[in-house]
């Protein structure tokens, strides 16, 4: 199953013209407020209309202008989750989880109520009405709604945007299952680093109405001109012990590293990212020093960046760190291609959700 | 009730009844047609939409008089529709009880349209929109969605037309004058009282009687709204 994206609008004085494929997984649309991340999904969802192009599940079209296809809204067979939960007011939780159901009709296959209920951990709320629920449990009921009509994809809009940070950790763990449990693939809208490096197998970036870049969520945050000072390095690492003085290690391929304490059992997988800009380099192994992250690795690349900077990729066994610095420090320290040299990360830098 | 009907003279009886029929009649004839008149004033957008608004609150806007006329002329026997409606279903509307549920039901709806109009336009549009992504075709989202939660509007719609219907005057007495036991309402009834010397206390009995049948439809309607706008908000 994968969703094929081409779509030109004129919406007021904003252009969208958007390509993109979204492939099994999470694919994430991810860009400032007002990139034109919404319409997408709106289009998607049939409910605004594309001056042109393509909008192709699979093999079904939802809309071609050259065919003159555009199915309703409610043909399309997409799990739409909204950021403001949209719950039915007058309907208990039950009645909204299983609104969707009656119209996908007994041949689709959906996941039942029952695990629905257990997935998400709102069993004991089906009998309470929407005006009774916590922002958090009203955002839980909403995915559940959405994965109970059994689309063919899923579209989630911010889900988390309207949420303090506590319900956002308490949540992105449910779409995190979702996506394990691949049962249908995602497009997930956001503008949270912390949420895009959580999630996505696909990162599609918007800017202006436009894909400015597309690729794995490594390829997409190393790239400076796309996250600006927020690029960074994903790194996948597991768990391998949790420390008396609050520190979790985790092994990586560069090696190992030290995190504050993530509360997850050894041999947990976990996706380490690192800032850019939080990276040191030295040339020689440092003693007597702070950090507690030193990692070795060879130069592999170096783009000069504005303002002044340099983005250094340093390969580290079969990883690759990047390093934010100056033009000066590269020049001053006589950093050239090929050169062995160190990676310095302070722990700390490395806590959940920075950035 | 017999406390009641002996109160009240056969005649006055007999009109009461008849005014409680009417109304409700009305009501029930405008209901439908008020509700997809509001929808399509709420949510569609179309040519000629504000000369339909227009035409919706004409009612209103006319003297009564006027109204009744214009359905004479339009439903009276000799009247355009009036005369296709005899030979074709043999239904007669002048000088009869369902004219004046006619004259009744014209008069009161645009009350009605523009309560539920405004119960609609307060539904979030994303709610309506929500419904379909999962599947709900528009009839649907209307049934499911829309209706319910204008309940509380229809319903105040529905008690402010039918007292409408119930005080109806112009209109009815122009259309369908005041035939004891066939048109002569609770209003019509007080008129014709009144122009008899020794109407005074007949007179004065219906008007009690018109005062608390309203203060009763009144109190009711309040109540039944507020309990549906609870119902519908989910509290």
């Amino acid at each position: 199953m994968s969703l094929h994206v081409d779509i030109k609008a004129q919406l007021g004085a904003f252009a969208l013209d958007v390509q993109f494929t979204a492939p099994m997984g999470v694919t994430v649309l991810f860009g400032p407020s007002g990139c034109g991340k919404s319409s997408v999904i709106n289009a998607i969802a049939g409910l605004i209309r594309p001056d042109q192009g393509q909008i192709i599940c699979e093999s079904r079209p939802l809309f071609d202008s050259v065919a003159r296809v555009n199915l309703p809204a409610h043909r399309r067979r997409m799990g739409v989750i909204f950021q403001d939960a949209r719950l039915f007011p007058h309907l208990n939780v039950q009645q909204n989880l299983t609104y969707g159901r009656w119209f996908a009709g007994k041949h689709r296959l959906g996941p039942s109520l029952h695990d629905t209920c257990d997935l998400l951990g709102i069993g004991h709320l089906l009998h309470r009405r929407p005006s009774a629920l916590s922002g958090g449990e009203a955002a839980r009921v909403a995915i559940g709604r959405a994965l109970l009509s059994a689309p063919d994809m899923i579209l989630a809009d911010e889900p988390l945007a309207a949420l303090d940070e506590a319900r956002r950790a308490e949540i992105l763990p449910y779409f995190a299952a979702l996506r394990d449990a691949a049962l249908v693939p995602m497009i997930y809208v956001s503008h949270s680093v912390p949420e895009v490096a959580g999630l996505a197998t696909t990162v599609v970036a918007l800017q202006g109405g436009r894909v400015v870049a597309m690729g794995s969520v490594d390829d997409i945050f190393g790239r400076a001109d796309v996250m600006g000072a927020n690029a960074s390095t994903m790194l996948p690492a597991r768990i391998i012990g949790h420390h008396p003085d609050g520190l979790t290690e985790l092994a990586t391929e560069a090696g190992h590293v030290f995190v504050p304490q993530i509360n997850a059992a050894i041999g947990t997988s976990y996706m380490l990212r690192i800032n850019s800009g939080d990276v040191m380099l030295a040339r020689s192994q440092p003693s007597d020093l702070s950090a507690l992250n030193i990692l070795r690795g060879e130069i592999c690349g170096v783009e000069a960046q504005s303002g002044g900077a340099v983005m250094v990729s340093l390969r580290a066994g079969n990883a690759t760190i990047r390093a934010r610095i100056t033009q000066r420090s590269w020049a001053s320290m006589g950093l050239d291609m090929g050169q062995t040299c160190f990676a310095i990360v302070k722990s700390l830098s490395l806590a959940k959700g920075t950035g | 009730m017999t406390g009641a009907a002996s109160w009240l003279g056969p005649d006055e009886w007999q009109a009461v009844r008849l005014s409680l029929q009417v109304a409700a009649w009305a009501t029930l004839a405008s209901l439908p047609l008020a509700l997809l008149a509001a929808y399509a004033l709420a949510r569609w957008s179309f040519w000629g939409k504000s000369l339909l608004n227009g035409i919706v609150h004409l009612p209103l806007i006319l003297p009564p008089v006027v109204t009744g006329y214009i359905l004479l002329r339009v439903f009276g026997r000799r009247g355009v529709l009036g005369a296709w409606l005899e030979q074709t279903f043999g239904i007669v509307l002048s000088f009869h009880w369902t004219g004046a549920a006619l004259a009744a039901a014209v008069m009161a709806f645009p009350l009605i349209v523009r309560a539920i109009r405004l119960s609609i336009e307060a539904i979030d549009a994303r709610i309506e929109n929500s419904a379909a992504t999962l599947g709900a075709a528009p009839v649907w989202v209307f049934a499911t969605i829309t209706l319910p939660l204008a309940l509380p509007g229809i319903i105040a719609g529905a008690i402010l037309g039918f007292a409408k219907a119930l005080g109806e005057f112009g209109a009815t007495i122009t259309f369908v004058g005041a035939i004891p036991g066939q048109t002569q309402t609770i209003p019509s009834a007080i008129y014709v009282f009144l122009q008899s010397p020794d109407g005074g206390q007949g007179a004065l009995r219906l008007v009690i009687l018109s005062i608390v049948i309203a203060m009763t439809a009144l109190i009711a309607s309040e109540w039944v709204a507020r309990r549906a706008a609870v119902w519908a908000r989910g509290a």
